[in-house]
């Protein structure tokens, strides 16, 4: 983009700043109605696995009902308990949204739309999602109230379980695709499985690996089975307990928000993301961006399918999953794939 | 133009925030400030083209040790006049610690400056060579030239992780674990059992 702004006769400098806010508008604002629609959709499909309407009032098929919400919010007061934390208890949600929206800056919508292109973009995801639990412990502890701080000790907790083992899978990815760059895993996986099918996903040793991944996405978001934070039958809210009008209206979004980023990574780690599914000639005319956003959406709906279906874990069941089984399991994991790779592509 | 008000930027932002750490009264403000300070830290290192750096400060520092801190620091129970009568306490004690680093970063700047050391010209020429990534060159030196230091490295925290475990585990006897396997193995047949009992007669279990 920073060519085309060149090509008008603006300088390198001004160009470069103008696409970059022109990109970041681009992914923001889209992103920010695709929550609007995924947190409807959620609802839905919840609904509709429960033999239940949804919300079917505002709009046609109810579809207006989040922005109805938003407005709503947007309309009510603020309220701060007088006993917390005044200034962390005001950050607390704007990180949490703020991070959400800082890790869509290096996914890969297709072949050439991607915010920044850098070399260490697995790595940033990584290091962006580690942020998230901050936005919940400062909420936590800055509400000054019971519930929302066992709910910060629990995230905390949680978030840091359930990393370690999403490390040692990203780290397999990396391994097979031989690069932290986005871009470059996506295209790592074009012909995967005989020369046919786009995906790491289907590979014998990366598949138990994807479902662990999206296993840890789950808890790693906070949603159901593993909600534990606002687990409303122990902790009333969790953390968001004291929070009242557009600060838990920013916590809404951000979670929303990391549901889809978990679910877009799901796509571009595992299922080829802007790469059709099969190596065909005509799956090629589709835009590359339709494939992507397919498989996110396809995501999001087993996520919401998850959260019909399966009951809360308990929490030592949560702890135990995450270090008694998922970090054995990637631990040895890596070391067999990065064996197999060094036996087979990169030669003894 | 940008890379120096960006500089700057994360520049003021680290010194201001590490300064705050000190000073804040509340220890959980400390750790939030620290946390601002390692990442504007993370910030300078991309400036200078140490991408992967970077990243490792904002995952292994900002990511989990200081959510391990923060954990602990926010179950402290706070009380701001003692805080303050520790002060004075530890006031000399703190003053000393202050004059050894203080002579120490004196001693070692001297030492470089005077050509003790052979750590090549502080010019931002020791960058990463051309067409390799971070990555790779790290990677390079780590698994090859210093192959050996790596391994005893990780060998240490081994130890230390083995040894943290011995001095804190203790076998419970008095509670029942879940053992989901033994759970999950239970068939509906060996789980009920149907009895018609007499009438005036109980089931024995």
């Amino acid at each position: 983009m920073t060519e085309t702004f060149v090509s008008w006769g603006m300088t390198y400098e001004w160009a470069w700043a103008l696409a970059t806010i022109a990109g970041i508008l681009l992914i923001a604002l889209p992103l920010m109605l695709a929550v609007a629609m995924i947190i409807y959709a959620d609802r839905k499909i919840w609904a509709a696995m429960a033999l239940r309407r949804g919300p079917n009032v505002v709009g046609p098929f109810g579809l207006l009902q989040s922005f109805a919400d938003g407005l709503k919010v947007f309309l009510q007061e603020t309220i701060v308990p007088s006993a917390a934390n005044k200034g962390i208890f005001l950050i607390a949600p704007i990180v949490t949204f703020t991070v959400a929206l800082l890790a869509w800056a290096v996914i890969p919508f297709n072949s050439g739309a991607i915010l920044s292109n850098i070399n260490v973009g697995l790595l940033y995801v990584l290091a962006i999602s580690s942020l998230g639990v901050y936005g919940t412990v400062m909420a936590g502890w800055a509400s000054n109230s019971k519930y929302p701080f066992f709910s910060a000790m629990r995230a905390s907790a949680q978030m840091i379980s359930y990393e370690v083992s999403i490390g040692f899978i990203l780290i397999c990815v990396v391994l097979w695709a031989g690069t932290f760059n986005m871009n470059g895993i996506v295209i790592a996986q074009k012909g995967h499985i005989f020369g046919f099918i786009n995906g790491f996903a289907f590979n014998p040793l990366l598949f138990p690996m994807w479902v662990m991944f999206l296993i840890s996405g789950m808890a790693e978001t906070q949603r159901a089975p593993f909600d534990l934070t606002e687990a409303e039958s122990e902790l009333v809210a969790g953390y968001q307990t004291e929070y009242s009008s557009m600060s838990f209206a920013l916590y809404w979004l951000g979670e929303y928000a990391n549901v889809l980023l978990m679910c877009a990574l799901n796509t571009t780690l595992f299922f080829g993301g802007w790469l059709p599914p099969f190596e065909l000639e005509f799956l090629y005319w589709v835009p590359g961006i339709v494939w992507f956003l397919l498989k996110t959406f396809f995501f999001f709906f087993v996520f919401s399918w998850v959260k019909a279906t399966v009951p809360r874990y308990r929490y030592d069941q949560l702890m135990r999953l995450g270090w008694k089984v998922f970090l054995p399991v990637s631990l040895g994991f890596v070391v067999l794939v990065s064996g197999y790779l060094m036996f087979t592509r990169y030669g003894a | 133009m940008i890379q120096t008000f960006a500089f700057y930027l994360f520049a003021v932002f680290t010194i201001a925030s590490g300064a705050i750490t000190i000073m804040a009264r509340n220890p959980v403000h400390s750790v939030l400030w620290l946390i601002l300070a390692f990442f504007n830290a993370a910030g300078l290192m991309v400036l200078v083209g140490a991408e992967f750096i970077a990243m490792l400060l904002v995952i292994v520092y900002v990511g989990a040790v200081a959510v391990l801190f923060l954990f602990v620091v926010m179950m402290l129970d706070i009380d701001f006049a003692e805080l303050r009568a520790g002060f004075i306490k530890n006031f000399p004690l703190g003053m000393a610690l202050a004059l050894v680093l203080l002579a120490e970063l004196v001693l070692g700047i001297g030492a470089y400056r005077a050509g003790a050391l052979e750590l090549g010209v502080p010019d931002g020429t020791a960058m990463a060579p051309v067409g390799e990534s971070n990555i790779e060159a790290i990677g390079a030196l780590m698994y090859g030239r210093y192959l050996f230091l790596f391994e005893a490295a990780g060998i240490i925290l081994l130890v230390a992780m083995v040894g943290a475990i011995v001095l804190t585990h203790r076998p419970r006897t008095d509670v029942r674990g879940q053992n989901i396997a033994k759970q999950i193995a239970r068939r509906p047949d060996e789980a009920t059992v149907n009895v018609k009992p007499e009438i005036g007669k109980g089931v024995s279990l």
